[in-house]
């Protein structure tokens, strides 16, 4: 070690445990499984970076602490250090930025609505003067509001709490479709009562965005050895095993499978690991 | 702490175009007035009804009283907000279910509404006391008066109850204020509602809630030196409520 260790790896190195913040559902990037244990995507990526991180160190061991976060508590407990990485789906824009940092981008998702069969909406502008529903606060109420005045369609959009609550309202009809990342969708589509009633539009709202692992801002040190560190693991093959494990085969605790083939977009992404929170910059 | 304040996010644009942060929750705080005022006035005439009715001589309304408080009270208003909202359409007949979920602003009546019916149960609690701590001689001279019994309550037992409940009863409208936060569950947003949507879109959580805290404050400092003002000009001197 030529330099002296400063941040997060100083306070990692001082400690002995490096802490990670996990969903409870966030099916199937950061959720817990029946043993109430947090596994998924991210997470699996997260223990690659805590391997890193180990050797970055010369550690020979590395306590992990668990610690859970919802979309509320996320930000407070990164800044105050009780989390060192945030490992879910949370998507990396330029507003966040300024915030927090995000390393190289683990998943792409663009802005669709499910909606049931029997409705028989087949695209964006069927959705003139019905009542549309999506959760408060995300990217996707804002380009459902955007749309709405653009192509001006006149629907009535109703914000939910979460997405859970938003998918009960098209499920009990007070909605005629939910507007989210087309992946959550697709998780609670295959984890509703009847799967077989809903589909997701082809329709898309935006370009594909990105999905980030949060981490401290200005902590360049500690990016520097997280950002290697999924390079590493995603220009490898091992990403791609990783990503059919979550989303090509059945997943716990039901033993659903999200049937959702990696994206050409992510592919590239993966051949060249990119951190930036400009959805053009993922051809 | 590793956090990076920016107290100029409120001058900022908000994401949804209409207008800056801070034009968002005061947007949410509206919302939030229209929605305590609206459940206010139905919680002290539904109350007031169910707290005269617990004190009648009659048995049957004395048992619809007590039970109309038990079902209000007992349960928490984030699951009573939740029956009326998802669970009551679908108990319905499949035609007036429907009717329900397509009314326009369903969550702003449903919250009204539903905190109205909530609250009322604590009003009429208090006005049973109120009326019960009058000495047993007023009802009595107001019969020996003449007066009928509904007389009686509108003329000699209600004016002196409400004006010894007056400050229990701020305490209960500063409660509406605050209930009408569980609202953003069914998809009513709020101040509360707006400070997190706040939160998720620019990250300045402190900020956002901050804000909405001395928005609260504000709001319930206005009600308390109202009411206050109402307690002295509603007074009775040589009255226990009067100087």
């Amino acid at each position: 070690m030529a330099q002296e260790l400063t941040g997060t790896l100083k306070n990692i190195k001082d400690t002995g445990a490096i802490t990670l913040g996990f969903r409870d559902s966030s099916i199937p990037f950061s959720y817990l499984d029946d043993n109430q244990k947090p596994v998924g995507f991210a997470m699996d990526i997260c223990y690659k970076i805590v391997d890193a991180v180990t050797k970055e160190l010369k550690l020979d061991k590395l306590e992990v602490k668990l610690n859970p976060v919802t979309s509320a508590t996320r930000i407070p407990l990164m800044a105050n250090g009780t989390i060192d990485l945030e490992c879910g789906s949370t998507t990396n824009n330029a507003e966040r930025q300024k915030q927090v940092a995000f390393t190289n981008t683990h998943f792409l998702t663009a802005s669709r609505y499910v909606f049931k069969k029997s409705s028989g909406l087949k695209s964006i502008d069927d959705l003139k003067g019905k009542t549309v529903v999506s959760t408060a606060g995300t990217t996707n109420i804002k380009q459902l509001t955007e749309a709405n005045v653009a192509k001006g369609l006149g629907a009535n959009i109703i914000p939910a709490k979460d997405h859970a609550e938003a998918f009960l309202m098209v499920e009990t009809d007070r909605a005629v479709a939910f507007v989210m990342d087309d992946i959550l969708l697709a998780s609670l589509v295959a984890g509703s009562k009847s799967p077989g009633d809903y589909e997701i539009s082809k329709d898309a709202f935006s370009k594909p965005e990105p999905y980030g692992i949060m981490l401290r801002k200005d902590d360049a040190a500690f990016k520097k050895v997280v950002d290697a560190a999924t390079a590493a693991l995603y220009t490898s093959g091992e990403a791609q095993k990783i990503y059919d494990k979550w989303f090509t085969q059945k997943i716990p605790p039901k033993g659903l499978n999200l049937n959702t083939p990696i994206s050409a977009e992510l592919k590239n992404e993966f051949a060249k690991p990119l951190d930036s929170p400009n959805p053009d910059d993922y051809k | 702490m590793n956090y990076n304040w920016n107290w100029g996010i409120f001058f900022q644009p908000n994401p949804m175009g209409t207008g800056t942060y801070l034009d968002m929750l005061l947007s949410g705080l509206v919302l939030t007035l229209k929605t305590a005022a609206l459940a206010w006035i139905i919680a002290l005439i539904t109350g007031s009804l169910v707290g005269v009715m617990r004190t009648l001589p009659s048995k049957g309304a004395n048992w619809f009283g007590f039970a109309y408080v038990e079902f209000f009270r007992n349960m928490p208003l984030l699951v009573q907000l939740f029956l009326w909202f998802f669970v009551l359409p679908e108990l319905l007949p499949k035609g007036a279910g429907t009717w329900l979920k397509q009314l326009p602003n369903a969550p702003f009546w449903t919250a009204a509404i539903g905190i109205g019916f909530f609250m009322s149960a604590r009003v009429a609690v208090q006005l049973q006391a109120g009326i019960g701590s009058l000495p047993r001689g007023q009802k009595m001279a107001a019969t020996a008066l003449g007066l009928t019994t509904a007389q009686g309550y509108r003329y000699v037992l209600l004016p002196m109850a409400f004006r010894i409940i007056l400050p229990p009863l701020t305490s209960e409208f500063l409660n509406t204020i605050k209930n009408t936060a569980v609202a953003i569950t069914i998809g009513l947003l709020e101040l509360t509602g707006q400070a997190r949507s706040m939160q998720e879109f620019s990250f300045q959580v402190f900020e956002a809630f901050t804000a909405a805290t001395i928005l609260y404050l504000l709001v319930n400092a206005v009600v308390v030196t109202a009411m206050r003002f109402l307690e002295r000009w509603v007074a009775i001197p040589g009255y226990i409520t009067g100087k």
